[in-house]
């Protein structure tokens, strides 16, 4: 702008939370003059490697709501004699929120894709694919994609329907899932609004996203929101059938969230599956009974 | 009576055994499971169960709603397995009428010494109140993050008006326009810029800027660009539109001045002749191969005085040359140490792109970008044309 008044061209500009800058592209190829650096999937989920660096790769898969922490108690027992592989799905623990695009995490088949680019990355065969809540479904459509690439799948509280269907009870209708959104909604409150512009992916200030993930198992709420539609509006069950792999089906007692009907239901529809009912109740045996959990997982392993 | 007294009283009223039901909140005591150990008289009063429906009953997770269910399962648990604590989670539960009572809790697992769990410790606070302006609050900040978005819309659609679409394709000449806006860019900028044909062969080729920012000044940015427009076609002097666009800012409500550079470019022989005239806009320069030379001669801003001069000057673009056009964006723009771009920086970096126009706006602008390491301070045109060669 002209300067010949200076006092008068006080610049103003807004707050915002919008995605980067906008650039209006004219006659000749255009972006938005921020490169974007290419990340690896390593590095975009996390990934952390540990065990036998020759065993056979054992990839632990989290579900809604948390992140790799939530193989803590159980991942170790395994190092012994596998290659262990953790990461977070992108968006949740220490992931790069800034790769999150919620044009592509529509469904799960994107995370089922992030699951093979990792395995394709780390050159994995032969994995043991070990995925709780709705890793579980993940892991099945990454094995459906590229059965070549997995031995064996481990389904921890397993459900491919969480919504009731005629003939088939999921556990929940669309007004708990909305339920659960306002639940989360008004759990984050004032805490979006002041992290929103870090969330959104901030290339200049990368420490900003760090120290938000620091903070345990709490992902961007406008994240968690998604994610929570993708999972609990899902429906995988034609695929359940279709499973080629040994499949081990974790059921525990008691779980609101994938009741015992659902896990058996998986248990009956994957050809060849074992179904295993734990002690353990909720949702989480991997945190409440990981030496339940990891012991029904060797007995699979090694029948 | 004295302090000494009343602290006495205060203490002895209460044994610490009844502690635990005269707690200001309800209280319970689960197994890690979540299985309902303890009760406190508060927690059955506000959930309306008596104590033996609750205890080895039902779990902590039963008296949730649905929602608040899957709330627990999936963060809530494990946050506590891992943390040892959860607090201030807001969760409904739900009384034994089916009730729905709003409240906040605070749970912290307790561990034997070898790190076993033991039990989980939950101080339930009702909120409603607080709740439901939590609710207002949330639904305000939707409200308020929605307009957001529909301003910013709104400036995107104004400031898109401020330049064509896309440049137009015009026989013998390449044409090549960047736009980066100030800052994030949510903010509607004064620059505006035109390519527009007035009759066969014969082209107006236009830059401004009008001072400010936001929506006022899009509006002049949108009056001056149709001005210019309107009055090409009437006039082949580009001095005749500058004046009249200062009459027209005068007479406007706007105090709002700003600065144009206008081309006309008319094909004659074969040739392309450039009328130029400029009212306090930065030169445009013909882009030489060891040098530049400024087109026109400066004039004063437009939409200040009552009666300023604009000259119109001619001179012949030759094949292959090219015109730069720019806003102060590219030349004001100032490094982290407070350098800035400056003419000479500017003139050096397009003598050593050259040509032909159709890269080189994108290759200042990201020059300039580079240069001042960060979100542009002010919005950035630059607009190219080179006079083709012959076949």
């Amino acid at each position: 702008m002209p300067r010949a008044l200076g006092p008068r061209h006080s610049v103003t500009t807004l707050g915002h939370i919008d995605k980067g800058q906008r650039t209006v592209q004219m006659a000749v190829g255009f972006t938005n003059g921020r490169s974007v650096a290419t990340v690896s999937t390593v590095e975009r989920h996390n990934v952390r490697l540990s065990g036998l660096p020759d065993g056979q790769p054992m990839l632990f898969a989290h579900g809604f709501g948390c992140d790799q922490n939530m193989w803590r108690y159980v991942a170790p027992r395994f190092e012994t004699d596998f290659r262990v592989i953790l990461f977070d799905h992108v968006g949740a623990g220490e992931s790069d929120l800034s790769t999150y695009d919620p044009e592509r995490y529509t469904s799960l088949d994107a995370y089922a894709e992030d699951v093979l680019g990792i395995c394709r990355e780390l050159d994995l065969r032969d994995v043991i694919f070990v995925g709780h809540s709705v890793s579980a479904m993940i892991g099945v459509l990454a094995s459906l994609r590229e059965p070549d690439r997995f031995a064996e799948l481990v389904l921890v509280g397993p459900s491919p329907r969480y919504l009731n269907d005629v003939g088939y009870t999921g556990g929940f209708s669309e007004a708990d899932i909305e339920e659960l959104l306002t639940s989360l909604e008004s759990n984050y409150l004032g805490w979006s609004s002041a992290m929103a512009p870090v969330i959104i992916g901030n290339a200049e200030r990368p420490e900003l996203g760090r120290e938000l993930t620091e903070s345990f198992c709490r992902t961007d709420p406008r994240i968690a929101q998604q994610f929570a539609r993708v999972t609990f509006l899902s429906d995988n069950r034609a695929d359940l059938s279709r499973v080629t792999h040994p499949t081990l089906v974790l059921q525990c007692s008691n779980d609101v969230i994938a009741p015992v009907e659902v896990g058996k239901f998986v248990g009956t529809t994957v050809p060849q599956s074992t179904f295993e009912l734990l002690d353990a109740t909720g949702h989480c045996p991997n945190l409440s009974a990981p030496d339940e959990t990891s012991d029904a997982i060797l007995r699979f392993l090694r029948r | 009576m004295n302090s000494e007294v009343a602290f006495q009283r205060a203490s002895d009223a209460f044994p610490v055994d009844t502690l635990f039901d005269l707690a200001p909140c309800g209280y319970v005591i689960t197994t890690p499971d979540g299985l309902l150990v303890r009760a406190n008289q508060p927690f059955c009063r506000i959930t309306g169960y008596d104590e033996h429906e609750l205890i080895d009953r039902r779990r902590f997770v039963d008296l949730l709603s649905v929602g608040g269910q899957l709330y627990h399962e999936t963060h809530f648990l494990p946050m506590l397995q891992m943390h040892g604590t959860a607090r201030e989670i807001a969760l409904d539960l739900v009384g034994r009428d089916g009730s729905r009572l709003p409240v906040l809790v605070n749970s912290v697992l307790h561990r034997a010494d070898d790190g076993t769990p033991i039990a989980v410790h939950t101080a339930v606070f009702e909120a409603s109140h607080r709740r439901q302006y939590e609710r207002e609050l949330l639904a305000a900040k939707q409200q308020a993050e929605a307009s957001e978005a529909k301003l910013r819309s709104l400036a995107r659609t104004l400031q898109e008006s401020l330049m064509p679409p896309a440049l137009p394709v015009i026989p013998d000449l390449r044409v090549a326009a960047v736009y980066h806006p100030a800052g994030e860019g949510h903010d509607v900028g004064g620059d505006l810029y035109d390519v527009f044909e007035v009759a066969a062969n014969d082209w107006c080729v236009l830059i401004g800027d009008v001072c400010g920012k936001g929506v006022d000044a899009g509006i002049v940015s949108a009056l001056a660009r149709h001005t210019l427009r309107a009055v090409a076609m009437s006039s082949a002097l580009p001095s005749y539109a500058l004046h009249t666009l200062n009459e027209i800012l005068l007479r406007h409500e706007s105090t709002r001045f700003c600065t144009v550079a206008v081309l006309r470019l008319r094909r004659e022989d074969g040739m392309w002749r450039i009328v130029t005239s400029i009212g306090g806009h930065p030169p445009p320069v013909v882009v030489g191969p060891d040098d530049v030379s400024p087109l026109g001669v400066p004039g004063p801003l437009v939409g200040i005085l009552a009666s300023p001069t604009f000259v119109d000057t001619e001179r012949v673009l030759r094949p292959g040359e090219t015109v730069v056009l720019y806003t102060d964006g590219v030349t004001e723009a100032r490094a982290p140490d407070g350098v800035f771009y400056g003419e000479d920086r500017f003139h050096r970096t397009v003598i050593e792109h050259g040509g032909p126009a159709s890269a080189l706006p994108r290759h200042l602008v990201d020059d300039v970008l580079r240069f001042q390491a960060g979100p542009a301070r002010d919005d950035i045109a630059v607009l190219a044309v080179t006079a083709a060669l012959p076949d």
